[in-house]
């Protein structure tokens, strides 16, 4: 095990976009383990992503079960290749990030999600996902695709429900 | 070496450019600017921003004085203790909404001050008609209370018929 140097802003390698998991093997699991120890490192970590570490593999480590008011989640999961299937609704939440030290800002995130992803043997994994967890999981996969929240911060005074009606117009995936 | 900062406050009738003017004006004198707070508020533009790199006072007012008037902005200086990275994570918001009339806002803060709630951001605004105006105000705090016990506190607000919603900010980091 071994604590990873996390890249911060504005670390270009940050913008890069991440490959596929091909090869399910003992040193992926290592990465992973060593991941996980990175993100309970990070002051306040609930998530993290390989990319934040410089490991430029689709792999996201996500935990929503230490809120301080519990929220619906899942538990501790390491999502390996995750793809959202499904987008409804749309809420602005608060966010802050390893990457971008002293910064939080409100961002708009799909409400509920259902996600498919395979865990780090191979082995195919589906959740739904609302609220808290669903924005946790659209911001580490934001990272596996060279995107930091601070590009989709919204002004404090921004309306929700016209953005929303500008979103439904839209393809839904992507603002 | 510590920077020194001042906190500058412009105020103007709104119009395309002011803060063009402004920022450049600054770094042609070698100011760097901090957080800044500019918005609009009743036509007017209004600009309160941190800035290190001036002499003094004076010299801020020199670099300044040509784009003020070319402008017609007026200006306050203000030296200032503190500095960057000193942010505060909020963990409280409330949403407050009713009829206009005067005390909404000394009626809900009194209440959060009695809580020991410190606000970090509060925007208020007048919607609706001339005629109905409707009074909205967001804002964002940190508290140590949870929000069951912020809420029951609000009930003498709500029963005066003003509508209030606290809700927990949780942030999420990752």
């Amino acid at each position: 095990m071994a604590l990873l140097e996390i890249l911060q802003l504005p670390d270009e390698r940050l913008k890069q976009v991440s490959e596929p998991v091909e090869v399910f093997d003992d040193e992926l699991r290592a990465f992973i383990a060593d991941l996980e120890e990175t993100r309970l490192n990070g002051p306040a970590a609930v998530g993290i992503a390989a990319p934040q570490v410089g490991m430029f593999k689709r792999v996201v480590i996500i935990d929503c079960s230490t809120t301080r008011k519990p929220v619906p989640n899942h538990g501790y999961m390491v999502l390996v290749n995750p793809e959202i299937t499904k987008w409804d609704g749309f809420e602005k939440g608060r966010e802050g990030c390893l990457s971008v030290p002293d910064y939080t800002g409100n961002v708009i995130r799909a409400t509920k999600i259902t996600l498919i992803a395979k865990d780090p043997y191979g082995e195919p994994l589906q959740f739904d996902m609302e609220g808290y967890e669903a924005r946790a999981a659209q911001h580490e996969i934001d990272h596996l695709d060279g995107m930091l929240f601070v590009d989709r911060v919204v002004s404090r005074r921004t309306d929700l429900f016209k953005r929303k009606v500008y979103q439904d117009g839209g393809t839904g995936k992507k603002s | 070496m510590k920077a020194t900062w001042f906190m500058l406050t412009m105020i103007g009738k709104d119009k395309p450019g002011m803060v063009a003017a402004i920022s450049g004006a600054l770094a042609d004198h070698g100011v760097t600017l901090g957080e800044t707070s500019m918005l609009r508020l009743g036509g007017n533009f209004t600009v309160m921003m941190m800035v290190s790199g001036a002499e003094d006072e004076q010299s801020l007012r020199n670099s300044l004085a040509p784009i003020l008037e070319s402008q017609g902005m007026c200006l306050h200086v203000d030296p200032i203790e503190g500095g960057l990275h000193k942010h505060v994570i909020p963990n409280v918001h409330v949403t407050v909404s009713g009829a206009d009339r005067p005390g909404i806002v000394s009626q809900v803060t009194a209440v959060l001050a009695e809580l020991g709630l410190n606000i970090l951001d509060l925007e208020s605004d007048v919607a609706g008609t001339e005629h109905k105006p409707i009074y909205i105000m967001q804002i964002t705090a940190v508290s140590t209370l949870d929000i069951e016990s912020i809420e029951s506190a609000l009930s003498a607000v709500r029963e005066s018929g003003v509508s209030v919603s606290v809700s927990a900010i949780e942030t999420y980091i990752g």
